[in-house]
C-alpha cells in the first residue's frame, strides 16, 4: 500500500510550521504519523503537502508549573509512560500510556497527535476529558486555550482549525488517584471501550469523581450522570452499583463487527463499576 | 534530482547512505528496495504484525509506519547489523538455542524488538517480555520459545560471555 504523492516540509519551529500551513493549500500536519500514515496508505486522505512537526523540540517534553503538568503536543506515548513526573503528578495518564498500541507504536505516536486526531477508539480523549485538560492551540493570531469538554466536536473532529497547531496540554498535577481500564479490540489493540476515572475520597466519603469514556460512541464523553450520583456521598458498594448502572443511559453506542451497540453499552456500565471499585475500594 | 524528490542521509548499521527518495516512500521500502536490506520483512503493512521492526535512534519502530524522509539524519539498525565482528548477537544466539522460530518470517522483527527490550532492561521478567512483545505477531511458535530466547539472550548479555561465531550450526 502506497500513499498518493505529496510534498514534504520539515518545520523547525511552531512559527515556521504555522507559516507553512498558511502558505500551502491542502497541507496537513505530520506528527508521529501513526494515524495519518495508515490513512494516507488507504488513500482516505490525499493532502498535497505534509508539514512535519516532529522535529520541533519546543513541542516535546513534560514539566510541572504552578501545580500543573504541562505536556508538549509532540511528546510520545512512550515518554509519558516512562516519565516519573507523570507517574507522580497524574496517575491517570500514567495508567493510560502503557495501554496504547505496543512499544513500537508508543515510540512514535504523540499525545497531541492522538488528541487532534480524535479517533473514537483512541485512549487519550477519555483521559483528557476526565482530567479536564486544557489544550493550547497556536494560530496566526496567537494562542487560545480550550478545555477538553469543548475540544472534541465529533468523530475525528475537534475545534482545531486547518491553519492551527495544538502545542501543549495542561493537566492537573496534584497526583489525584486515577485509573484507565480498557477493553482492547483483539486485532487492532484500540479500545472497544475505555474508561478513564479519577476519584478522591476522605474518611469514607467521596470527594470528586470524574469519568471519561472512549470507544463506545462516535466521540468520547464525560459520564456526568454517574459523577453527580457519587460526588459528596458516603462510599458503599450499593451506591457504586447503582450509579454505574446508569453509565450508559441515553447513549447511542457504536455498532460494528467487533461489538454491537448493546455489548458496548454493557461494557461501559461494567467497566465504570470496576474502575470505581478499584479507586474507592468498594 | 527529480521534482518532488527529497535528499536524505541515513546511517544504516553504521554505514552512511545518501539517497533521494519520493516523500511517500516508506522506511521499510527504502531499506528493502533502495538499500537491498531485505532482512526487514513486510507482513501486514498496517502496523499490526511487527515483522518490519527496526531501531531508529535507539527506539524500535514499525518501519511500514514511518516515512523514509522522517529518518533523515537518523541512525537505523536492522537485522543485518546484529552480528558484529564475526559473532552473532546474543539475541540471534538465543533464538537459535531456544528454537525461537519456525518459518522465520516474523523473526527479524522479533529479534529487533528483543534487542530493544534487553537494551531497556537486561533482566526483564516473563511478564515484561510478553508486554513488550505485544506489537509482534508470530503464526508459528506460540510465543513460548520466543520468551525463552529473550531470557537466554539476557543471560548471555549479563554474563558477558562470548557469543557463537557466525555460521555455527549452518548445514549441521
Ligand atoms: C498499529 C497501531 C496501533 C495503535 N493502537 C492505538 C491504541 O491502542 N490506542 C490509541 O489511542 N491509539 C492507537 N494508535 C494510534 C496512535 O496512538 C497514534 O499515534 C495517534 O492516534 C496519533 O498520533 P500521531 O502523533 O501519530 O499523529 P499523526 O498520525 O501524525 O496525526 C494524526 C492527525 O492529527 C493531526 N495532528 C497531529 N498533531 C497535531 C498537532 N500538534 N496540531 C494539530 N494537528 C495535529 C494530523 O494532521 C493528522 O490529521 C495505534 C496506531 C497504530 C499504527
Ligand atoms: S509490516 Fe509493518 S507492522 Fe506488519
Ligand atoms: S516463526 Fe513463522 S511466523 Fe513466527
Amino acid at each position: 500500500m502506497h500513499p498518493a504523492p505529496f510534498a514534504y516540509k520539515a518545520a523547525h519551529s511552531v512559527e515556521e510550521a504555522l507559516q507553512l500551513l498558511r502558505s500551502h493549500e491542502d497541507a496537513k500536519i505530520l506528527a508521529g504519523g501513526h494515524s495519518l500514515i495508515p490513512a494516507l496508505k488507504l488513500r482516505l486522505t490525499q493532502p498535497a503537502v505534509l508539514i512535519d512537526i516532529s522535529k520541533i523540540s519546543s513541542l516535546r517534553g513534560i514539566r510541572r508549573e504552578n501545580g500543573k503538568l504541562i505536556i508538549g503536543s509532540g511528546t510520545t506515548h512512550r515518554e509519558i509512560e516512562q516519565s516519573h513526573l507523570v507517574a507522580e503528578a497524574s496517575p491517570l495518564l500514567a495508567s493510560v500510556a502503557p495501554q496504547i498500541g505496543d512499544v513500537q507504536v508508543r515510540h512514535r505516536g504523540t499525545f497531541g497527535g492522538s488528541l487532534a486526531h480524535a479517533d473514537p477508539a483512541g485512549d487519550w480523549p477519555a483521559a483528557a476529558l476526565a482530567v479536564d485538560a486544557e489544550l493550547v492551540i497556536a494560530g496566526a493570531h496567537g494562542t487560545r486555550t480550550v478545555h477538553a469538554s469543548e475540544f472534541f466536536t465529533g468523530m475525528l473532529t475537534t475545534v482545531i482549525e486547518p491553519d492551527e497547531i495544538l502545542t501543549e496540554i495542561k493537566v492537573p498535577g496534584e497526583g489525584t488517584p486515577g485509573i484507565y481500564l480498557k477493553h482492547r479490540n483483539a486485532a487492532s489493540g484500540y479500545a472497544t471501550v475505555g474508561v478513564a476515572v479519577t476519584a478522591t475520597h476522605d474518611h469514607g466519603r467521596i470527594g470528586t469523581v470524574t469519568i471519561g469514556v472512549t470507544g463506545a460512541t462516535p466521540v468520547a464523553f464525560r459520564a456526568s450522570i454517574v459523577e453527580h450520583a457519587l460526588n459528596g456521598h458516603a462510599v458503599s458498594a450499593h451506591l457504586l452499583d447503582e450509579a454505574a448502572s446508569h453509565a450508559a443511559d441515553g447513549l447511542e453506542c457504536l455498532s460494528d463487527i467487533h461489538a454491537p451497540a448493546a455489548y458496548r453499552s454493557q461494557l461501559v456500565k461494567v467497566m465504570v463499576r470496576r474502575a470505581l471499585g478499584k479507586l474507592l475500594h468498594a | 534530482m527529480e521534482e518532488n524528490h527529497v535528499g536524505i542521509t541515513v546511517e544504516v548499521n553504521g554505514r552512511p547512505h545518501r539517497s533521494t527518495v519520493e516523500p511517500r516512500t516508506l522506511l521499510v521500502d527504502y531499506l528493502r528496495d533502495d538499500l537491498g536490506l531485505t532482512g526487514t520483512h513486510i507482513g501486514c503493512d498496517t502496523g499490526q504484525c511487527g515483522a518490519c521492526t527496526v531501531i531508529v535512534d535507539g527506539q524500535s519502530v514499525k518501519s511500514c509506519m514511518v516515512l523514509a524522509v522522517q529518518a533523515d539524519g537518523a541512525h537505523v539498525r536492522t537485522v543485518e547489523g546484529l552480528a558484529q565482528d564475526g559473532r552473532y548477537h546474543a539475541v540471534q544466539q538465543g533464538f537459535w538455542e531456544k528454537h525461537g522460530l519456525q518459518c522465520g518470517f516474523c523473526t527479524p522483527g522479533f529479534m529487533m524488538q528483543s534487542v530493544q527490550i534487553l537494551e531497556d532492561n537486561p533482566d526483564p521478567s516473563d511478564e515484561e517480555i510478553r508486554h513488550a512483545l505485544e506489537g509482534n505477531l508470530c503464526r508459528c511458535t506460540g510465543y513460548q520459545n520466543i520468551v525463552e530466547a529473550v531470557k537466554a539472550a539476557g543471560a548471555t548479555i549479563r554474563s558477558g560471555a562470548e557469543t557463537m561465531a557466525v555460521g555455527t550450526g549452518v548445514g549441521a
